[in-house]
């Protein structure tokens, strides 16, 4: 009964994370809750590579990447962010609607 | 005389109308009338030479090319021109040239003169076409061509409300008629296979068409003639159409197409004499057309008005004459009628003109002291349609009434006497009120221009002289039957009916001189004595009234219904559909709003429902 546990766990911080991406109006916000729902896939991940079906390594090593590539993401997001606050003079998610039709 | 030349008659109006339609931005006023009066004077003067062939030589010409193919036959362009037609095309081309002068001085100073000059052009092109046609075809060609011309004419001040709405009754009620002569001309190329006269004349003296048929296509050929000659009971729209220009109601409305009913039974009389009832129903419907109009005419208080129920009068004299078999009656009487009452109305404009553009008869009066070659001209043409001798009308009336005596047609011989009295009444009761005592309007008079005057007296000289062209002699009576056409022989006509003739229009004459000239009958107390019958004929019978209630409201009402039916619920269904598209495009553009978050919220929606789609999928198996 292990694994249930942290599936829910899993479960519980990714849709904290997706509701923190679709209502957050400050795009830091929202980055940071990005950052939450890659760590409850981290999180399951992991939970799987140790009480899965097939017990391995390989859950863990991607485990790795994925934090390796949420840090890469998080500096880009994190410059992109910037730059569009250069423009726009605002950090608010609803205040970027360039691409309306 | 080659037949080419005569094909110049109708060529000239219509070149006219091509130069004046064009170029209407163009020509002045002057170069407008120039080339009006040049072009229907040259028709006139082309007409002269085939008149001189046809009285003289006895020549009849013809002509014909292939126009274009029915299935296996053809039909033909065909033009021929016997006595009736060279009549018609003289009277035609002639009053034409005289109203074209006449317009000049009328309808100075309007805005689109050379607009009237262009449908004056087209009308006489139309009307000289019709009466040089010998197919039926052409002859509905040509009919419904003057009857757009009248349209436009009538409508010629379209600003003014009551011009438009004459313009459109004319324009429907003769419709009504031309839908009998369509349906007859449709029934004799069934039943004979050609549109040409000759083959249909052909066929009815070779007994080729039942007894039936022939009666039938008579009588819807006399509907047609019905509608366009304003006979009883569609002669409503003539009174209206007098809201046209008055050379208009001088030329189409007087002289020449309104005529064109008669020309038409005349045209086509070996059908109506093959069919004893066809004749009956000419005769009763003009004889009942005279007296009604007539007795119309003696309450009217416009002075067109009171011309118009006179010319509704006198063509139901044609018809009476027609259908009693007094073909020559009949024409001779549309000759002098064409003649007189033209005149009449080209006095009556230059009457209207004179007083700044009064028509009501009881503002008016005084006349006789300022404008006397007016007075005399207008006499002329009273005396003319009272049938006063030596004047044209009464040689004609005459005619008319022994013919209608000499067919056996006691009745209708007493009425066509009444109406004359009625005629002559109303007729001098125009004249005095117009002329005769102190002036009751308005007081400051124009002279009239000198080029509306040489018509009137052109037109008062042929109506003094066209009475002798069949007394003595019967000159016209021998031309116009020469190619064998039946009429009536009037040899042993009694001599007392000259003088009944003569003795009743005195009378009604001598009346409408105690009443409007003397007063030594006061008219209102007249009026007062009978209110009810004074009232009915005021209101013409309440004809006009009847047929909204009966025709007019009944169809709007239907109209009413069709078009809150297209409007409500086929339009309805359009505005739905209209409504739906426009619906999904205004929810599509709500979410284009360009907010990542919002597309982010549909995607996992439409992730959800997938997902859900797929999992409940295995409930159910």
């Amino acid at each position: 009964m292990q694994l249930t546990s942290y599936l829910a766990l899993s479960a519980i911080l990714f849709s904290i994370g997706l509701y923190g991406v679709l209502t957050k109006r400050n795009a830091v916000i929202v980055l940071f809750c990005i950052e939450l729902m890659l760590n409850a896939a981290n999180l399951n991940f992991v939970a799987f590579s140790k009480f899965g079906l097939f017990p391995g390594l390989t859950g863990q090593v991607f485990t790795l990447f994925t934090i390796t590539i949420a840090a890469a993401e998080a500096a880009v997001g994190i410059a992109i962010l910037i730059a569009l606050y250069r423009n726009v003079q605002s950090a608010e998610a609803d205040r970027y609607d360039s691409m309306k039709g | 005389m080659s037949a080419q030349v005569a094909l110049l008659i109708p060529l000239f109006p219509f070149l006219a109308f091509l130069l004046l339609i064009f170029g209407r931005r163009f020509w002045g006023e002057k170069a407008a009338a120039g080339i009006g009066i040049i072009a229907t004077f040259a028709s006139f003067a082309v007409t002269l030479p085939v008149l001189w062939g046809s009285l003289g030589k006895g020549q009849t010409i013809t002509w014909s090319i292939p126009w274009f193919h029915l299935g296996e036959k053809a039909v033909f362009l065909s033009m021929r021109l016997e006595p009736v037609n060279v009549l018609m095309l003289v009277i035609v081309s002639g009053v034409s040239f005289l109203v074209h002068l006449y317009s000049y001085g009328y309808m100075r100073k309007d805005e689109r003169f050379t607009v009237f000059y262009a449908y004056l052009t087209l009308f006489t092109f139309s009307m000289l076409g019709l009466v040089m046609s010998a197919n039926l075809l052409q002859i509905y060609f040509f009919w419904e061509l003057v009857g757009v011309c009248s349209f436009l004419l009538v409508g010629f001040w379209y600003f003014k409300p009551e011009a438009k709405e004459a313009a459109r009754k004319a324009f429907v009620v003769t419709r009504i008629g031309d839908v009998g002569l369509f349906i007859a001309i449709a029934l004799l190329y069934w039943h004979v296979g050609s549109f040409e006269v000759m083959d249909v004349k052909a066929a009815v003296l070779n007994g080729k068409l039942t007894p039936g048929i022939i009666t039938l296509t008579a009588i819807l050929i006399f509907v047609g003639a019905v509608g366009k000659s304003g006979q009883f009971p569609l002669h409503t729209w003539l009174p209206d159409a007098m809201e046209g220009p008055t050379p208009v109601s001088a030329l189409i409305h007087a002289a020449t197409m309104v005529a064109a009913g008669v020309y038409l039974v005349a045209d086509l009389f070996f059908l109506f004499t093959a069919s004893h009832q066809a004749m009956n129903v000419v005769a009763y419907v003009g004889g009942f057309t005279a007296i009604f109009a007539a007795t119309i005419g003696v309450a009217q208080n416009d002075i067109k008005r009171v011309l118009a129920y006179s010319t509704v009068s006198q063509l139901g004299y044609m018809m009476l004459a027609l259908g009693s078999t007094g073909y020559v009656a009949g024409m001779f009487h549309l000759m002098t009628h064409a003649f007189f009452k033209a005149l009449l109305f080209l006095c009556a404009g230059a009457v209207i003109v004179s007083l700044h553009h009064e028509q009501d008869l009881r503002k008016m009066g005084g006349l006789w002291k300022t404008h006397r070659w007016l007075g005399y001209s207008f006499l002329i043409g009273c005396l003319a349609i009272s049938g006063i001798p030596p004047f044209s009308g009464f040689f004609s009336k005459d005619e008319i009434l022994e013919s209608a005596y000499a067919d056996g047609r006691t009745g209708l011989f007493i009425v066509g006497v009444l109406a004359a009295f009625f005629t002559a009444f109303y007729m001098f009761r125009l004249f005095f009120m117009v002329f005769a005592g102190q002036a009751r309007g308005e007081k400051n008079r124009e002279p009239v221009p000198r080029v509306m005057m040489v018509p009137i007296l052109i037109l008062a000289f042929m109506s003094i002289i066209s009475g002798f062209f069949n007394t003595p002699g019967d000159r016209l009576a021998h031309w116009l039957t020469r190619t064998g056409t039946a009429t009536i022989s009037l040899e042993h006509a009694p001599v007392w009916i000259s003088a009944v003739a003569i003795v009743v229009a005195a009378a009604g004459i001598f009346l409408a001189y105690a009443m409007y000239a003397s007063e030594r009958i006061s008219p209102e107390r007249v009026a007062k004595s009978v209110p009810w019958a004074y009232q009915v004929v005021y209101r013409k019978y309440y004809l006009d009234e009847l047929y909204r209630a009966v025709l007019v409201w009944p169809l709007k009402g239907l109209g009413w219904i069709l078009t809150g039916f297209d409007r409500f619920l086929i339009g309805g269904l359009v505005y739905l559909s209209a409504w739906i598209a426009q619906l999904v495009g205004r929810i599509g553009s709500r979410l284009q709003n360009g907010q990542a978050q919002t597309y982010v919220l549909i995607s996992l929606i439409g992730f959800v429902i997938l997902i859900v789609g797929l999992t409940a999928g295995r409930l159910f198996p």
